[in-house]
């Protein structure tokens, strides 16, 4: 069987202290309903400077500059301890400041509903133009040209016209428009949150192509794989995230849809990007997600209680490549595919035997065949204080745990296990954005470096917040050294086969004589 | 602790009392376990829900404390995995503490 390959992964992160301010849901909820709260009040005291969320140690892993397993050497709290050679430049992607990203907003937008304070708008459309990556591959930066405000047309916009203001250093410097008079679906509100995650999945897929051998052109599907939903009241959630960040960055011969499962769908998503390679039916599909505005702060009321940064300032994306068999990139195991079922149950070790140890024991492996795991890769120095416990460690606790419990592994060596399957969790809390994703790229290196052979992983959602059910969901699949076969499973033509028809009649002949 | 189980559990004690009914609870952090016992008891401490300033005078018990009104064979399909991952003593000192 000839397997699709993993050939390339780009990360990056958006620095967004103001967006965090004015629409986080959190602080956005606070904010109208008890504005004079000391939660409010504190919040600009905890604020990261960009620099400093720069050189903030799982920042720099997400973008490829460390492995997540040396955040194992840095004392916590990480945020105490920046990296002295951090870079917004990563192996993997990048890091961009808020005052870039409101021009991105407005060059992904194309309904003209991002309406930007003139001079602040040249300076903007300047440094895109000039950014080696996104002046390179979007194609729509001439956006930046068009319908410059003054501030008062501004300010009339959002007193009048329930515009968003948009704020730099809490200085006003735009607006985002309603798209529609009465459309619940096309709110100002809505449209911010689809256009952050438009701008943000563009960034990501402009900084797979500026790292990877992959061309807009050369792209045939795109799966969008994030959180949000664009429509409008008559479709709420109709799409298409994938086509429209594809067509910012060019990517002319390309179709794609959009795929949701909550934190769930990244991982849904390289699986069917892998099953339609493997068929045939598309030769190179770019899986990618932008980030989300409404998770920004999400746990911030527990982080200025005790004393932490806000350090949940940061979207997230990712892009990544899933290809044709080459010989030397990681294959994806299209055989071994984990998946929750409707009728899997939900406790803990119910799913964990369903997403785990099930399609390991049905390919003829186990538990310890699997050389590092990655699954919901949430940074614990966000969700530990926030009571949600250290996610990644309670993963891998239950996978050596399952290990222990079918006598792979004995209760003993539980610790040593979590430490070698494991690693710290480095992924902002951007719910689809830690599902395991973040991991593949260190894995490739890892994988073509010989140093593990094997990983899995694992996409974990909770469906119940849509309120449709309250099951469970979760899939995982396995990425695997490439042995350097490229079988192209044409199988038998029909030469061959009257060929073997012949032989057999003859046969069959001479057995009648 | 969900606002949205906060008025679950304020309309299920409102409609058969506080005397007929306990709290199972099934988190993975003592501290949070301890935040919802402390919310079904004497009130949502963050003032944020249905419960902030109501005392309905829930007991709470963790899952890990009832293993004895289990089917063993049900306990160990179930539950005895998160016996080994999380801190179970932990999680049951807390819980315990606001059942006074």
């Amino acid at each position: 069987m000839t397997f699709p390959v993993l050939k390339g992964t780009a990360y990056t992160l958006v620095h967004t202290p103001d967006i965090l301010v004015h629409e986080g849901k959190l602080q956005e909820t606070e904010m109208r309903n008890s504005p004079d709260s000391d939660y409010l009040k504190a919040i600009p005291d905890h604020l990261r400077s960009f620099d400093d969320a720069v050189a903030y140690g799982p920042n720099q892993a997400f973008i490829g500059n460390i492995h997540p397993r040396e955040l194992r050497n840095i004392e916590q709290p990480w945020y105490e301890h920046p990296l002295k050679d951090a870079s917004t430049e990563g192996k993997f992607g990048s890091m961009m400041s808020e005052d870039l990203f409101y021009g991105c907003m407005k060059a992904v937008d194309m309904f003209e509903l991002v309406v930007l304070e003139e001079s602040y708008q040249k300076e903007v459309a300047k440094k895109l133009n000039d950014d080696p990556v996104i002046g390179k591959y979007w194609v729509t930066l001439d956006k930046l040209t068009e319908n410059p405000a003054k501030i008062d047309e501004i300010e009339a916009l959002i007193a009048d016209k329930d515009a968003k203001p948009l704020y730099l250093n809490n200085k006003l410097v735009g607006c985002l428009k309603r798209a529609h008079e009465f459309d619940a679906a096309l709110t100002s509100d809505v449209m911010f949150e689809n256009l952050v995650s438009k701008a943000s999945g563009a960034y990501a897929l402009a900084e797979l192509f500026a790292k990877n051998d992959i061309k807009p052109d050369g792209v045939d599907y795109l799966i969008e794989c994030s959180e949000e939903g664009c429509g409008d009241m008559f479709q709420r959630a109709g799409g298409n995230y994938a086509k429209s960040i594809g067509e910012i960055c060019g990517c002319v011969n390309a179709t794609g849809s959009d795929t949701r499962s909550f934190c769930a769908a990244p991982a849904h998503s390289m699986v069917e990007a892998a099953a339609l390679v493997q068929a045939g039916v598309y030769s190179n599909i770019v899986v990618l997600a932008g980030g989300s505005s409404a998770k920004l702060g999400m746990n911030g009321k527990d982080h200025v209680k005790k004393g932490l940064p806000l350090l949940e300032d940061c979207l997230g994306a990712f892009a990544v490549h899933v290809g044709e068999n080459d010989g030397k990139s990681p294959i994806i195991r299209t055989d071994v595919v984990g998946k929750h079922k409707i009728g899997s149950g939900a406790a803990p070790q119910a799913i964990m035997q369903a997403i785990v140890a099930d399609p390991l024991e049905h390919a003829g492996m186990s538990i310890k065949d699997v050389d590092v795991y990655s699954a919901e890769m949430q940074n614990p120095e966000i969700t530990v204080p926030a009571g949600a416990g250290d996610i990644p460690m309670a993963n891998y606790k239950m996978i050596a745990a399952l290990g222990v419990m079918k006598k792979i592994f004995a209760r003993d060596e539980m610790n040593q296990v979590v430490e070698n399957i494991g690693m710290p969790g480095f992924a902002p809390t951007q719910g689809h954005i830690p599902s395991g994703i973040p991991f593949l790229g260190h894995a490739i290196e890892m994988i073509e470096s010989g140093e593990i052979h094997r990983t899995m992983i694992i996409g974990k959602g909770s469906l119940f917040l849509g309120r449709l059910t309250n099951l469970f969901d979760g899939i995982s699949f396995i990425v695997e050294a490439n042995d350097g076969k490229v079988d192209d499973d044409k199988g038998v033509d029909k030469d061959e086969v009257r060929q073997m028809i012949a032989e057999s009649m003859k046969k069959f002949a001479d057995s009648l004589k | 602790m969900d606002l949205e189980n906060q008025q679950r559990i304020k309309d299920l004690t409102d409609k058969y009392g506080k005397d007929d009914l306990l709290v199972v609870l099934g988190g993975g952090e003592a501290e949070a376990c301890g935040l919802a016992a402390e919310t079904v008891s004497t009130g949502d401490p963050t003032f944020a829900g249905p419960l902030a300033g109501v005392q309905l005078g829930l007991k709470a018990y963790h899952m890990f404390e009832l293993k004895d009104e289990v089917d063993p064979a049900v306990y160990e399909e179930q539950i005895s995995m998160m016996e080994m991952v999380l801190d179970k003593d932990a999680i049951i000192k807390e819980v315990q503490e606001y059942r006074g």
